[in-house]
């Protein structure tokens, strides 16, 4: 596709793409609510454009779901309670699924602090970062695998 | 009588995070139509002046533009935002045009608004348009308010809105002989509710129809479609306003704003559709603000700490409008000082004064979070001198159980009286001790151990609920056997859909999948509405869908007996599948639903339920650094009826930390000249997941309302309402030995060190 140079990616993927589960909650990197995933790391998609993106590899919260059945990490999130309306939702989503796919054993203070860059205004939080602790087991089989097959760069 | 009931009370995943989740939740901004036009509105950067001229000619030829529109468009009749609730007649002179006229009053008002293809070129046009404006002298807070010596509307000859007093007893013979009088000066920090989700609309004007459609919408969609009908000199019914899913209202998102008619209009004007969403510096500057209030407050008591009474002077910092709920905070101030304590004698008067700053609204616990830091701020200063234990102090003067419904201030000129409506206050506060370990934390108190002074304490609160005056409910058994439940309630993020199935299903004696879906955020559903706000769903909300529920059953009944040839009395639904009569006879609800059964149900309601509770905090100070750690914090809440344990915690814990926010942190500075100066989220900060980690919430609900039939009571506000009283408290408990008494929110890191240097000079 070809677009404007100032065209952010988040505005790229929302608008252009309708890929509208990517949300913008400020335009200027603090909120978290635009974090998606390029070349496996979580970065924010209002601060980066477009045009930066070209060959990269874009995992939204939409390639992070499936038809069929809520993730492990979603479901956590569900049984936890650690959404309220949504907004932030697959910002902490994208972001938690990054840390969990690097550091399947992060604890709690670890969590908290990588959240740290996610605002939410309903939840306090709090179950949010019991939902990622509680996902880190899903994560964790799936790093050893990788780590068997020797893929993990 | 409900046989199948398994539901309310359970702790229910909710329905809405399927959605949610997987990122596939409908926000107005993820909305578009091919043929759209985007908005983009230039607001004032200055606080007050008068506009000299508007050139837009410039902005007009930039390529993409296709209008830019000034109040000059809407002829002689600019709409003004009118007054929700408290409609007083003292208001008119002071309601905002929905686009500045001859004068501006704060930054951020709307001047002009751009129409373009793309959002980008709309803001690129925003800097072509030459606006002349003859500034002002700003009115930059209340105390120049007050001299009137310049003012935001000259033809008033003030900018005091209106005086409310709240009144109980006789205050000026309780404190003419009290043996005890304290009296302070206490302040709150203009602050926000801070939605994640930025508003924003889409209007869709269909010409041959003389219809609009307009997306967006929240919190209260039937009084905005009043209000839209009557600007826009259209038939209600022409209009429908759409409730996608909503980012976060917490009282600001949703109230009928400027926008709310000048991109409807807009999409007349062009007759195109339009669109427009807020960046977050506008939201700053733009949506409600709230809390800054300031009080010169009084108290009596005997020695042995029982309360004679409470009277003082408070000062509410409105901003430059009365907006739809802007005088509620005020008023809250003034009736709720009192909270859950039995004070016999009250005479306090809260005076709006306007200044040259956002308009604000209601934010979660409006007035009480307030109100609640001035009283016990003043409590725990009073128990000092009277050397009496706080905790004992607190107990001795709560509303008892048997003294229910106890009736509060009443407040003039609206002549709104009030009572709490039912509860044990004394054994919340004694269950919250008792989870944060008071009497064993207690030896810490005022302690320095590692650089850091810890520090307890502990307030009670009121929350209040479900504002009538109806909500509507309609129930559907559809063709399939499964019902859809409509509902005039909105969803702001809250977990309505999941709240209301549970209801619906219990009252319907169904299964939870037999709910199909409880569908809100229409104006075409019911035939009126009156929405979320003052934890008002669940109770007004609910109670309507157990009406329509029990006239629905009736109406399966009479349907199936008409069938069988029996009298409706001898009819009974069984498992919500077929509808038995006698001798065996029974036909299948299927069957029945052909033939269409729908009921409407309400729920009519004049008084208020009462959450009520504890909170307590324990914290650690580094006084060098005046940096606050949180140890441990505590609600204890009893909510009457809990529909979903799940939800109500949830929403009391992500309360709380709003409230820390607002306790320690949020602050919407302006300087001198009403400039904003905290206009980015780099600037306005808000609690992060690093910030509080440790909160609890214990829900209870050992006092059911007596005023409604599910028994349920508001929640959702009582986590932020206590907040900033404990934590000045904490900190002052803390700090007691260098005699550090806070009388102001935020406490931020600076603002204790300050405290920390002045008590030790």
């Amino acid at each position: 596709m070809e677009v404007e140079p100032r065209l952010t990616l988040a505005d790229c993927l929302r608008h252009h793409l309708r890929l509208t589960g990517t949300h913008v909650g400020c335009e200027h990197g603090v909120c978290g609510a635009c974090t998606v995933i390029v070349d496996g790391a979580a970065v924010r998609a209002c601060l980066m454009l477009a045009v930066q993106a070209e060959g990269a590899e874009v995992v939204t919260v939409e390639g992070l779901s499936n038809d069929a059945d809520l993730t492990p990490l979603q479901k956590s999130f569900r049984k936890h309670h650690a959404l309220q309306c949504g907004f932030c939702t697959p910002g902490m989503i994208t972001t938690a699924h990054a840390l969990l796919s690097e550091e399947p054993d992060c604890d709690a203070a670890r969590v908290r602090e990588v959240l740290s860059g996610n605002l939410c205004r309903c939840t306090g939080y709090i179950p949010i970062v019991e939902a990622v602790l509680d996902a880190r087991a899903a994560y964790g089989a799936k790093a050893r695998a990788s780590d068997r097959g020797g893929e993990r760069a | 009588m409900r046989t199948v009931n398994s539901l309310i009370g359970s702790p229910i995943e909710r329905l809405e995070d399927l959605r949610f989740l997987r990122g596939r939740g409908q926000y107005v901004d993820d909305l578009a139509r091919g043929d759209m036009l985007h908005a983009a509105i230039l607001r004032s950067s200055v606080a007050h002046g008068r506009i000299r001229s508007i050139d837009v000619s410039r902005a007009r030829a930039l390529p993409g533009v296709h209008s830019v529109i000034t109040a000059e468009d809407m002829g002689n009749r600019v709409p003004r935002v009118p007054m929700r609730l408290q409609p007083l007649p003292d208001f008119e002179p002071f309601a905002q045009p929905v686009i500045a006229e001859s004068k501006v009053r704060y930054v951020g008002e709307a001047i002009a608004l751009v129409l373009a293809d793309t959002p980008a070129i709309a803001e690129d046009a925003l800097a072509l348009i030459d606006v002349e404006i003859e500034t002002l002298p700003a009115v930059a807070d209340h105390r120049a308010s007050a001299r009137d010596a310049s003012l935001l509307f000259e033809e008033t000859g003030s900018n005091r809105a209106i005086t409310f007093r709240a009144l109980r007893g006789d205050a000026a013979a309780a404190f003419a002989s009290a043996p005890y009088v304290r009296r302070e000066r206490l302040r709150t920090q203009r602050h926000m509710a801070l939605p994640l989700e930025p508003r924003g609309l889409l209007a869709e004007w269909e010409a041959a129809r003389g219809r609009l459609t307009l997306y967006g919408g929240a919190k209260v969609l039937f009084f905005n479609r009043r209000t839209l009908a009557k600007a826009m000199g259209l038939p209600e019914n022409a209009i429908e306003i759409v409730e996608n899913d909503v980012g976060g209202s917490f009282g600001a998102r949703g109230e009928f704003y400027p926008e709310d008619f000048l991109i409807p209009f807009a999409a007349r004007f062009c007759n195109r559709p339009v669109k427009w969403t807020e960046d977050r510096r506008e939201n700053l500057m733009c949506i409600n603000h709230a809390r800054e209030a300031e009080c010169d407050v009084e108290i009596a008591c005997t020695h042995d700490g029982t309360i004679l009474g409470l009277r003082g002077h408070a000062y509410v910092d409105v901003g430059a409008y009365m907006r739809t709920n802007g005088a509620v905070g005020a008023r809250n101030v003034a009736q709720f000082m009192s909270g859950p304590y039995r004070i016999p004698h009250i005479d306090i008067d809260v005076a709006l004064q306007l200044t040259n700053k956002t308009p604000v609204g209601t934010y979660r616990g409006p007035g009480r979070f307030e109100t609640d830091f001035f009283r016990e701020r003043l409590f725990d200063m009073v128990a000092q001198d009277l050397e009496l234990d706080r905790v004992e102090f607190r107990r001795r003067n709560l509303v008892s159980k048997r003294e229910m419904p106890y009736p509060i201030a009443t407040i003039t000129p609206f002549e709104s009286k009030d009572e709490l409506d039912s509860g044990d206050y004394q054994a919340t506060l004694d269950r919250c001790l008792e989870e944060i370990k008071w009497s064993e934390k207690s030896k810490l108190a005022g302690k320095r151990l590692d650089g850091r002074y810890h520090g307890l304490a502990v307030g009670c609160f009121i929350e209040g609920g479900a504002a009538g005056p109806k909500e509507s409910a309609r129930i559907v058994l559809e063709s399939d056997g499964r019902y859809a439940v409509y509902v005039g309630s909105s969803a702001v993020g809250q977990g309505l859909e999941t709240v209301f199935a549970q209801i619906a299903a219990d009252a319907l004696e169904v299964t939870f999948d037999r709910i199909r879906g409880v569908f809100h955020g229409s104006t075409s559903y019911v035939d009126d509405g009156y929405g979320a706000y003052h934890s008002r769903s669940v109770v007004m909300g609910g109670s309507a869908i157990l009406d329509a529920a029990g006239k629905l059953r009736e109406a399966i009944r009479a349907q199936a007996a008409q069938r069988m040839g029996c009298p409706a009395t001898d009819v009974e639904i069984v498992d919500g599948v077929k509808a038995v009569g006698p001798a065996g006879k029974s036909v299948a609800l299927t069957e029945l639903s052909s033939a269409g059964i729908c009921a409407d149900g309400a729920f009519l309601n004049k008084k208020h339920t009462y959450t009520y509770g504890a909170h307590a905090a324990h914290v650690t100070v580094d006084p060098k650094l005046g940096h606050v750690e949180l140890i441990d914090y505590v609600v204890v809440a009893d909510c009457g009826r809990i529909i979903n344990p799940l939800t109500v915690n949830g929403q009391t814990v992500g309360s709380v930390v709003q409230g820390l926010g607002g306790a320690m942190m949020e602050h919407l500075v302006y300087d001198e000249d009403g400039q904003l100066l905290t206009g980015s989220l780099a600037d306005y900060l808000i609690p992060t997941a690093s910030d509080f980690p440790s909160i609890r919430a214990v829900m209870l609900e050992h006092h059911p309302s007596p005023i409604n039939p599910l028994g349920a009571k508001g929640a959702g506000e009582g986590g932020i309402i206590a907040a900033g009283g404990v934590m000045a408290n904490a900190v002052a408990n803390a700090l007691g030995s260098l005699g550090v008494e806070p009388r102001e929110l935020p406490l931020t890191p600076s603002r204790i060190w300050e405290l920390v240097q002045a008590a030790g000079k």
